[in-house]
């Protein structure tokens, strides 16, 4: 029986065909269109990320197909002269075999646990939430946010610094405050072209998650407790902002859109909004990383008791800053 | 093995009752329609409910938050504990522990060879295997109807067939029994009716634990249906606090309902488990145990070790909601993190609680349609018990965006990946299994080959899942569920129609009929493959999980999934036209073996005696001796086989038992 290597050696050549054509066509055809897309440089990194693991994905799957159609074809007991089969040790095992796919496997695995993690940190967390205590940010996120909270925050275009943004969510809602801007609350996101964004997300009543497709940002947004996401955007461009986790009767309707404008279009657009929400803005609770609503605030109150529970408002379960 | 040692090898009564039997059950003195059965049951647990609910407004009622809320929580916990206690005391579950807790002598039930058996509370595990085949059917069908109701009112995404609120509470009750579905779907009914046939044993180790694992899954089904006349819950089946703690008061059959399965989880991972540690034919060593055994071990070690965490978890939530704790509540002292941590703790490896039986499935079967031993037995044994091992290490993958700490991520990106190793050994078997082979694709094989080709796909985007950046898009959203149904569905239920098809044979005395079955894979390959391929790429361009409602353009996807989704339900409908057909309306009696296959749990005789073996065989191999000229017999039975040994193997004098 010395057909053993020709069966390897043409699963091996049609393996080999595929794949290659897979993935060109794969990198060039469909890479470019995959999600999130480009608008920013954590979609990008997201968007790069997701197509290297399919160009290693694809020639593993077509690996295992090969030799399975192949297998089905050749073997099939209604194929006229298919050989008996031969049991015994040999059929049992085959060392070469077993270590050289353990090796592979293991190869492979841990180079895409490398390459995540290289990923992951050198973007800045990916746009992914990083709770109250960020570990991966771009330069100036800390000073910024530390200035946010002391009201002494500033943005301009010339400036440079890390764009604070609180995303506020409730049901079913996502609202937006501007530290930099006075801490202006507004129903509109708005961000400027190349630069660094910090999202600091919190809700008002259960876990919802803020789901900015384009930009390749998500946080889940939990009460009294501040998720901070970072992107650097890039060119102007609209984006969805959909909840990601299912926060109750409208889940399904709660969304919205953003846009991403020139650094003048968005210091005309935040300014005026600063001065038209002036009179709101002061009825605001004090920016704070976390907010909690009073029993009868806009939530309903999450407590099953009815409201019963006496609550104090500001001094206990008002705005108050994190630790 | 000390199993001879101190038990002979006796001949079993002539009788039809089993050995052990003693006399009659306690509370009832003969079989009739007046004795405990599911009626009574039924009867009991409404009772119960009842008396719950009473005592629960009598003590409660008065309770400031409860009289301000309007609900009674705790009338509402009490009546459906005490409804579970009912039915568990009107089958007969309670009959033993009361007899023995008053001092009387506790008595064993009899077995009657009567079709009421499987309406009763039986205690031999192949009575236990088909009612679990008639309960996990009954979740499945349940939660498949309410699929179909999620795909109609995804036709469309502006005009609506069910209110938001009902849409919620529609997909948590899908995803809810189908995980307790699925959660049982293989241990239950193949994994009782088949581990002490393939292990050589005649009854489980603890058969009224095992009786009573059955029953309180079926409380469990009663309960958590319990939720729907209750206004449902809209956590969806992973239940998150706060929302959890802001629901109604159907989110109590959520809470309960996932304690009581869990106490069934339990109950039948520890008898599983005992019965393969302990119960082994002498000879049947560790390196002989067929793979589908080693399977439901990695998994019963699974059911015991993880499900506790379960049981506490909804324990916690009912305690919230009725004794005003605040274990979840963040305000008040609590986390709603802590809820996150202990879910997935459980329901990581929950995942692979649904997965590994597959793999046994998978692996049991192939070498008997490719007449070949199987492949890196020991590996593919190694592999189950590495995926389960690591499965308590990944949990904090279903986290990744929640705002908990990130210095861990790496780690957990790295545990996720690394279990894709252990996985793939399952691909290394099947590949090197079919290598040369000569593969009878009969239906129980084209299922398995489907398995494999839809778990690949499942397991490959769970590596995509993995990857911290890639996970902020696809997190979230219809790529993760598609990834998911193509793992559970795509694996643990086709492998499940694979072994129904294999060994309903056996156990029914009956074949499946096989043009049906040939309908019934092609509809349900082709058209689970519409359904959830297109889930893929409507994750990516952004529609998020639960939702009533999506972008416009993405119309067209959706149509397409929902359209495939109505065949895909069809498809189950041939199936159990099938079942139905090849049972009862045009039987054919089935050959005593008719896959030729080694294993034996078809060296028994058909229909298969009460205490399984005459004598118990002494085993001298392992059972994958396919086209082995000259191999050792499977089992030496004391006798003549009740069956005559497969040609594939012939006979030969017994070599000597120490291949361990």
């Amino acid at each position: 029986m010395n057909d053993e290597p020709r069966h390897l050696r043409r699963m091996t050549i049609i393996w080999l065909i595929i794949s290659v054509i897979a993935d060109v066509l794969f990198w060039f055809l469909l890479g470019p269109h995959m999600a999130p897309g480009r608008l920013t440089s954590t979609a990008k990194a997201d968007q790069f990320d997701f197509n290297f693991l399919a160009v290693i994905a694809l020639p593993v799957m077509i690996a295992i197909w090969v030799f399975m159609g192949y297998s089905i074809r050749t073997w099939s007991a209604k194929r006229a002269g298919v050989p008996e089969p031969v049991g015994g040790e040999a059929a049992r095992s085959h060392k070469g075999a077993i270590v050289s796919w353990m090796v592979i496997t293991t190869v492979i695995v841990l180079f895409l646990a490398g390459f995540g993690t290289v990923a992951l940190i050198s973007d800045h967390g990916s746009g992914g939430g990083e709770g109250p205590n960020p570990i991966w940010s771009p330069t100036g996120a800390t000073s910024a946010e530390t200035a946010a909270l002391t009201t002494s925050d500033s943005w301009s275009p010339s400036s440079g610094k890390v764009l604070v943004v609180q995303v506020i969510a409730q049901q079913w809602k996502f609202t937006y405050r501007y530290p930099a801007f006075g801490g202006f609350e507004t129903t509109q996101l708005m961000l400027p072209t190349d630069t660094s964004i910090a999202f600091n997300v919190t809700s008002l009543d259960v876990i919802h998650s803020f789901w900015a497709y384009q930009l390749g940002v998500k946080a889940d947004a939990n009460p009294m407790l501040n998720n901070v996401a970072f992107t650097d955007t890039q060119q102007p461009g609209s984006f969805v902002v959909r909840c990601s986790e299912l926060c109750g009767l409208w889940h399904g309707a709660m969304f919205d859109y953003g846009k991403v404008v020139s650094k003048t279009a968005f210091m005309t657009w935040a300014t005026n909004t600063e001065t038209a929400n002036a009179a709101n803005t002061k009825d605001l609770a004090p920016f704070a990383w976390t907010y909690v609503p009073d029993a009868n605030g806009a939530s309903g109150g999450y407590y099953i008791d009815g409201g019963v529970t006496p609550y104090s408002k500001a001094e206990l379960y008002g705005a108050k800053p994190s630790s | 093995m000390t199993i001879t040692a101190d038990r002979p090898i006796v001949d079993a009564p002539s009788s039809e009752s089993p050995p052990s039997s003693g006399g009659k059950t306690l509370l009832s003195e003969n079989h009739g329609w007046l004795s405990q059965h599911v009626g009574t049951a039924l009867i009991c647990a409404i009772l119960g409910y009842v008396f719950g609910h009473w005592l629960g407004n009598y003590i409660a009622s008065d309770y400031i938050y409860i009289a301000n809320s309007g609900t009674n929580a705790v009338a509402d916990t009490l009546a459906l504990g005490f409804g579970a206690v009912g039915w568990l005391a009107g089958i007969g579950a309670l009959n033993y522990p009361i007899a023995k807790l008053v001092g009387k002598e506790a008595k064993q039930q009899e077995t009657v060879n009567h079709w009421t058996k499987y309406i009763r509370y039986s205690t031999d595990h192949k009575v236990v295997g088909m009612q679990y085949v008639v309960g996990v059917l009954l979740f499945l069908f349940t939660g498949g109807l309410l699929a179909m109701a999620i795909r109609t009112e995804l036709l469309n995404p502006t005009t609506h067939i069910f209110g938001p609120g009902t849409y919620i509470e529609i997909v948590s009750e899908h995803g809810t029994i189908m995980m307790m579905m699925a959660s049982s779907l293989v241990v239950g009914p193949l994994g009782n009716y088949f581990v002490p046939l393939m292990i050589g044993a005649r009854r489980t180790a603890f058969p009224r634990i095992e009786a009573f694992s059955f029953w309180i899954f079926m409380a469990g089904y009663g309960v958590i249906v319990s939720a729907l006349p209750y206004g449902g819950f809209p956590t969806g089946w992973t239940g998150y606090a706060p929302l959890q703690t802001q629901a109604g008061a159907g989110m109590i059959s959520y809470l309960l309902g996932f304690a009581i399965i869990g106490v069934g989880m339990m109950a039948a991972g520890f008898n599983i488990l005992v019965t393969i540690i302990h119960y082994r034919a002498p000879g049947m060593t560790w390196s002989r145990i067929p793979i589908f055994v080693w399977s439901i071990l990695a998994t019963a070690a699974l059911l015991t070790l993880a499900t506790p965490v379960l049981f506490a978890a909804g324990t916690f939530g009912v305690l919230d909601r009725t004794a005003q704790t605040a274990f979840y509540v963040t305000e008040h002292g609590g986390s709603s993190y802590l809820w996150q941590n202990l879910f997935w703790f459980f329901g990581h490896p929950e995942v692979y609680i649904m997965a590994l039986p597959g793999f046994g499935i998978v692996g049991e079967l192939m070498p008997v349609f490719t007449r070949k031993p199987l492949f890196a037995y020991k590996v593919s044994a190694a592999g189950m018990i590495g995926v389960a091992l690591l499965s308590f290490f990944v949990w904090q993958h279903h986290l990744f965006q929640s705002g908990i700490d990130p210095d861990m991520r790496p780690l957990f990106m790295l545990t996720t990946e690394l279990i894709s190793i252990p996985t793939g050994f399952l691909f290394l078997v099947g590949m090197g299994t079919l290598y040369k082979a000569k593969i009878r694709f009969e239906i129980p094989m084209l299922f398995v080959m489907a398995v494999f080709f839809n778990f690949l796909i499942g397991g490959i985007t769970g590596v995509f899942l993995s990857d911290v950046p890639v996970d902020v898009t696809v997190h979230g959203g219809f790529f993760v569920l598609s990834h998911f149904h193509y793992t559970i569905m795509g694996g643990l239920v086709f492998a499940f129609m694979a072994g129904i098809y294999y060994w309903m044979p056996k156990m029914s005395g009956k074949m499946m009929n096989k043009k049906l079955g040939l309908a019934h894979f092609w509809t349900m390959f082709i058209f689970f493959n519409l359904t959830f391929f297109p889930m893929f790429i409507l994750g990516l361009l952004g529609q998020p999980r639960r939702v009533f409602t999506y972008a416009k353009n993405l119309q067209t996807l959706n149509d397409f999934s929902s359209v495939s989704a109505f065949f895909l339900g069809l498809s189950f409908l041939i199936f159990l036209f099938n079942l139905l057909y090849s049972m009862w309306i045009n039987p054919v009696k089935a050959p005593a073996n008719p896959w030729d296959s080694l294993g034996l749990e078809w060296q028994t005789a058909t229909p298969i005696p009460p205490h399984n073996f005459d004598r118990i065989p002494v085993i001298l191999t392992d059972p994958y001796h396919y086209s082995e000229v000259g191999a050792t017999p499977l089992a030496d039975f004391g006798g003549p086989s009740p069956v005559s040994p497969v040609s594939a193997s012939s006979a030969s004098a017994p070599t000597s038992a120490s291949e361990e």
